[in-house]
C-alpha cells in the first residue's frame, strides 16, 4: 500500500507542481552521491526553508518560535529557516496546500495530528521512515509518547507527524464556589455519579449559573470522545477507515451528556460555545468545564479566584482524547529540504525546547524526557496543575481521525449538535452517522 | 531625422507645426513620440485597453471559466466531465439546508434593514440637534469591521454573563441560548446583519433625500399635506432608484457576508446557521472538495444575478426617474 502510495506521489508530483518535481529530481540527483541530502549545504550557501505555523492558543507567541528558530539556525549555520505565522489550524492548511499547488511547498507545517489521513490521501506528506539516516534519527522517532503518536502513525507503523503542540482535556473547577457550596475544594468528580452530585451541589449552593459546561461548537466530536473513552471504548480503527459510533457503549455516552441538560438541569441547555466555555469559568457563571488544556496559560493568568486542574473522570475508566497539531514534512519540497526539516523538527522537539514551547503554551511536551528537564521541573513544582495532562495522559485514546476528514466530521458533528439540541435522539443521530460515514469510508477498507 | 523624410509615415498628428506646438521642446517632443505615430490607431486603442483587459480578464473571466470547468469535474481518477457535483447539490441535505436558511436570511434582512435605514435617514435628514453626531452614531456599524461586530454580539448573546440574558433576566424573562438553540440561532444572526447593514444603506438614502429638490417640501406645506401622506406621496416614491441600488446591493450583501459565521456559530447547532457561502467555504477548504465548491459557487452566482434581474424588473416600472 506504501509502495502505490510512492509511487503515485511520484506521477502527481511531476503532473501537478513541475517546479517542486524537477527540484525533487535534481535533488534526488545529489543524493544518490552521498548519503547526507545536506551534504552540499555550508554556511556560505545555506539550504532555506520554510516552516508555517498556526498558533491556536493566547499568547505572543511568535516571539517564541522565532527564539526557538534562532537557537536551531545557531546550532545548524548550513540550514535557513523562514517560520510563517499563518492565522489559525483551518488558515494555516489552506496556506500550506495553496502554496503546494502554486508549486512551492514549504518544506514542513504544523497541522492538526488528525489531518493525517487526509494528508496521506492526497499524497501531500512523506513518512519521516523514509528520512531517517542515522540511529539516532530512529531512536528519536521512539521517544515519544505512545499515546501521541497513535495519531502520528498508520497502522502500518508509518511514522507520518511528529507531536509539537499536543493537548488532552482536563476539567477546571471553581475551588471557591465548591466551598461555598461546601464541597471539598480539593476534590473535583471522579466518577460519573459524582459530576451529577457536584455539579447539582455547586449549581444549588454558591452563585454559578450553571455546575458544569462541556463546549459542542465547532468539534463537538472532541468533547464526545471523553465521554466514550470513559465508557470504554474507541470510536475509530487505528487504519482510519471505520467509524463505530453504533457501540451501545457510544450511544450511552452521548444520552449521559444529553441528560446533564435535559435530566438533570446541570448544564446549559442546547450547543455551548467553545471560545466563550473559558470566559464562563473566569466570569464564575460555571463550576466546572472540560476544555483543553491549551487554555491553562490564560485561565491562570485571568483567574481572580482559585481554581483547580484536575483528570477527567471515569466512569468505566476515567480518560480522554489526546488534540493538537503536528509536524509534517512535505512530499513536493526537494530531498535537501525534507532532510533540513527533520533535522529542524528533531532539534525543536528536543527536551529543552519542547520544554520551553510547553510552558510557553500550555501544551503538554511530547516526550517524557522534556519533563525531566530542569525549566520544566521548576514550572511544576511551581504550579502542579500542568502535570495533570501529563499524568493523564496513559488514560488518552487517539482522536477521531480518518479519510475523508472534512466530510466526516461534519457528519458526526451534526448529528452531536443535533442530539444535543433535543431535534432527534442520541441513538437516532449516532445510527445515521455512523452509517453515513462508514459509506463514506468503504473505499478505503 | 528619417520620419520627418519620409511622408508615408506622417500621420494625422505631424499636421500641427512644431512651431505652434504650445510649451516644452517642440523638437524633443516630436522625436520622442514620433515612432508611435506610426501605430495604427485600432491598435492604440488596443493598447491602450490592455492593461485593464489582462487584469479584468485574469481575475474576473478566466477565474468565472475555471470554476465551470471545476464544477463540471466527475470526481475519481481520470478527466471526465459531468454534471456529478450539480447531482449531488440535489441530494444534499446540507446544501439545501444552507441554500434555505440564505434564503429566509436575505428576505428577512434586506426588506427590513433597508425600511430601518429609509426611517433613519428621514429623522436625520432634518434640521435638529446634534444632527451630525447623529448620523455619525447610525453609521458607525457600518464602519465597523464584521468580525469586531460579531466578537461584541458573541459576547451579548452569550447565554450567561451576555448583556441580553442579563437584561432579560432582570425584567423576569428566562435566559435563552441564542446561539446554541436551531430555532433562535438565525433570527440573532439577522439582527446582527440588519444592524449592520441599516446604517450603512442610511448612507444612500441620505444621498438621495438631498436629491429631491425643496420645493416639493414647500408645496406640500403650502398644500397643508400631513407629514405622512408627504412621506408617502412624495419621498418615497423620489427614493425608488436609490431602493433598487441599495435592495441588489443589501441581496448581494446578505448572501456575501459570512464573516460573522466564523466567529459567531461555525454554522452550528447542526446547520441551522449555516449560510451558502460558508458551505463552499467548509467544502472548498476544510472538507477539500474544490470542485463541489466550485458547482455550488455557479448556483450561488447564478441565483444572484436572477435576483438581480427580477428586481430590475420589478422596480423598473415603478420608479420615477427624472
Amino acid at each position: 500500500m506504501s509502495q502505490t502510495v510512492r509511487t503515485r506521489r511520484r506521477v502527481i508530483g511531476r503532473s501537478a507542481a513541475a517546479l517542486g518535481a524537477t527540484a525533487l529530481l535534481l535533488a534526488a540527483c545529489n543524493g544518490d552521491a552521498g548519503d547526507d541530502p545536506l551534504a552540499d549545504a555550508t554556511a556560505d550557501d545555506p539550504i532555506e526553508i520554510t516552516m508555517y505555523y498556526p498558533i491556536a492558543v493566547g499568547g505572543p507567541l511568535e516571539d517564541v518560535v522565532d527564539g526557538l528558530i534562532a537557537g536551531f539556525e545557531d546550532e545548524n549555520p548550513q540550514i535557513n529557516v523562514t517560520p510563517v505565522y499563518s492565522g489559525n489550524y483551518d488558515d494555516t492548511a489552506v496556506q500550506a496546500t495553496t502554496a503546494l499547488s502554486a508549486g512551492e511547498p514549504p518544506a514542513t507545517t504544523v497541522l492538526l495530528s488528525t489531518e493525517m489521513f487526509a494528508l496521506i490521501d492526497e499524497d501531500i506528506i512523506v513518512p519521516f521512515d523514509d528520512l531517517v539516516i542515522t540511529d539516532e534519527d530512529e531512536a528519536w522517532l521512539d521517544s515519544f509518547y505512545d499515546e501521541f503518536m497513535a495519531n502520528s502513525r498508520d497502522d502500518e507503523g508509518n511514522t507520518w507527524g511528529i507531536p509539537f503542540q499536543r493537548s488532552t482535556i482536563v476539567q477546571y473547577y471553581n475551588k471557591e464556589a465548591f466551598e461555598q457550596a461546601g464541597l471539598d475544594p480539593e476534590r473535583a468528580p471522579e466518577t460519573w455519579e459524582e459530576l451529577v452530585e457536584i455539579a447539582t451541589a455547586v449549581q444549588e449552593g454558591s452563585d454559578v449559573s450553571w455546575g458544569v459546561q462541556m463546549p459542542s461548537s465547532g468539534f463537538p466530536y472532541w468533547l464526545f470522545q471523553t465521554f466514550t473513552t470513559q465508557m470504554g471504548v474507541e470510536v475509530v480503527s487505528a487504519a482510519g477507515n471505520e467509524v463505530y459510533f453504533d457501540k451501545p457503549e457510544v450511544i450511552e455516552a452521548l444520552e449521559f451528556w444529553y441528560s446533564l441538560s435535559d435530566e438533570h438541569g446541570v448544564h446549559p441547555p442546547h450547543v455551548v460555545d467553545w471560545g466563550t466555555t473559558p470566559e464562563d469559568f473566569l466570569q464564575q457563571e460555571v463550576g466546572i468545564i472540560w476544555t483543553t488544556t491549551g487554555n491553562l496559560s490564560r485561565i491562570r493568568s485571568d483567574a481572580t479566584f482559585d481554581f483547580g486542574v484536575a483528570p477527567m473522570p471515569s466512569n468505566v475508566q476515567p480518560g480522554s482524547p489526546t488534540g493538537g497539531g503536528n509536524f509534517y514534512i512535505f512530499a513536493d519540497a526537494p530531498e535537501a529540504e525534507q532532510r533540513a526539516a527533520f533535522e529542524l523538527i528533531r532539534y525543536l522537539t528536543q527536551p529543552e525546547q519542547a520544554a520551553e514551547w510547553s510552558i510557553e503554551t500550555g501544551y503538554v511536551a511530547p516526550t517524557p524526557e522534556a519533563w525531566e528537564t530542569e525549566a520544566m521541573q521548576e514550572y511544576v513544582a511551581d504550579f502542579p496543575e500542568a502535570e495533570v495532562a501529563r499524568d493523564q495522559l496513559e488514560n488518552t485514546v487517539r482522536e477521531l481521525s480518518t479519510y475523508q476528514r472534512g466530510s466526516v466530521y461534519d457528519l458526526i458533528n451534526d448529528a452531536l449538535q443535533s442530539a444535543l439540541t433535543g431535534e432527534v435522539t442520541p441513538e437516532e443521530a449516532l445510527l445515521q452517522a455512523n452509517e453515513s460515514i462508514n459509506d463514506l469510508l468503504a473505499p478505503y477498507r | 531625422m528619417a520620419t520627418s523624410s519620409d511622408p508615408a509615415a506622417v500621420g494625422p498628428a505631424e499636421a500641427v507645426t512644431p512651431e505652434v506646438t504650445p510649451g516644452g521642446d517642440p523638437w524633443a517632443r516630436r522625436s520622442f513620440l514620433a515612432p508611435l505615430r506610426r501605430v495604427p490607431n485600432s491598435v492604440f486603442a488596443w493598447a491602450l485597453i490592455l492593461p485593464a483587459m489582462v487584469i479584468l480578464l485574469g481575475f474576473s473571466v478566466v477565474p468565472m471559466i475555471t470554476t465551470v470547468w471545476a464544477s463540471l469535474q466527475e470526481p475519481g481518477i481520470g478527466d471526465s466531465i459531468g454534471p456529478a457535483n450539480y447531482e449531488r447539490m440535489i441530494n444534499d441535505p446540507v446544501f439545501r439546508q444552507s441554500l434555505r436558511n440564505n434564503l429566509v436570511f436575505s428576505l428577512v434582512t434586506v426588506p427590513v434593514s433597508l425600511a430601518i435605514a429609509m426611517l433613519m435617514a428621514v429623522l436625520v435628514d432634518r434640521e435638529i440637534r446634534a444632527r451630525g453626531f447623529l448620523r455619525m452614531a447610525l453609521f458607525t456599524p457600518a464602519m465597523l469591521p464584521v468580525i469586531a461586530a460579531a466578537a461584541i454580539f458573541l459576547a451579548f448573546y452569550q447565554p450567561n454573563f451576555g448583556l441580553i440574558n442579563v437584561i432579560a433576566q432582570s425584567i423576569g424573562v428566562p435566559r435563552q441560548n441564542w446561539l446554541g438553540d436551531p430555532s433562535t440561532v438565525l433570527p440573532s444572526l439577522m439582527v446582527v446583519m440588519i444592524w449592520k447593514e441599516a446604517g450603512f444603506f442610511m448612507l444612500f438614502y441620505l444621498a438621495g433625500l438631498q436629491t429631491i429638490s425643496p420645493e416639493l417640501n414647500e408645496a406640500s406645506t403650502l398644500e397643508g399635506t400631513g407629514r405622512w401622506t408627504h412621506f408617502r406621496r412624495v419621498t418615497f416614491p423620489l427614493l425608488m432608484p436609490t431602493t433598487l441600488f441599495t435592495s441588489i446591493v443589501g441581496v448581494a450583501n446578505s448572501f456575501k457576508q459570512v464573516d460573522f459565521i466564523f466567529v459567531m456559530t461555525q454554522g452550528g447547532p447542526n446547520n441551522a446557521s449555516n449560510l451558502l457561502l460558508y458551505n463552499i467555504y467548509l467544502q472548498a477548504f476544510p472538507n477539500r472538495n474544490p470542485d463541489y465548491a466550485a458547482a455550488m459557487t455557479v448556483v450561488l452566482v447564478s441565483i444572484l444575478v436572477a435576483l438581480a434581474v427580477i428586481q430590475i424588473r420589478m422596480f423598473d416600472r415603478r420608479i420615477h426617474y427624472r
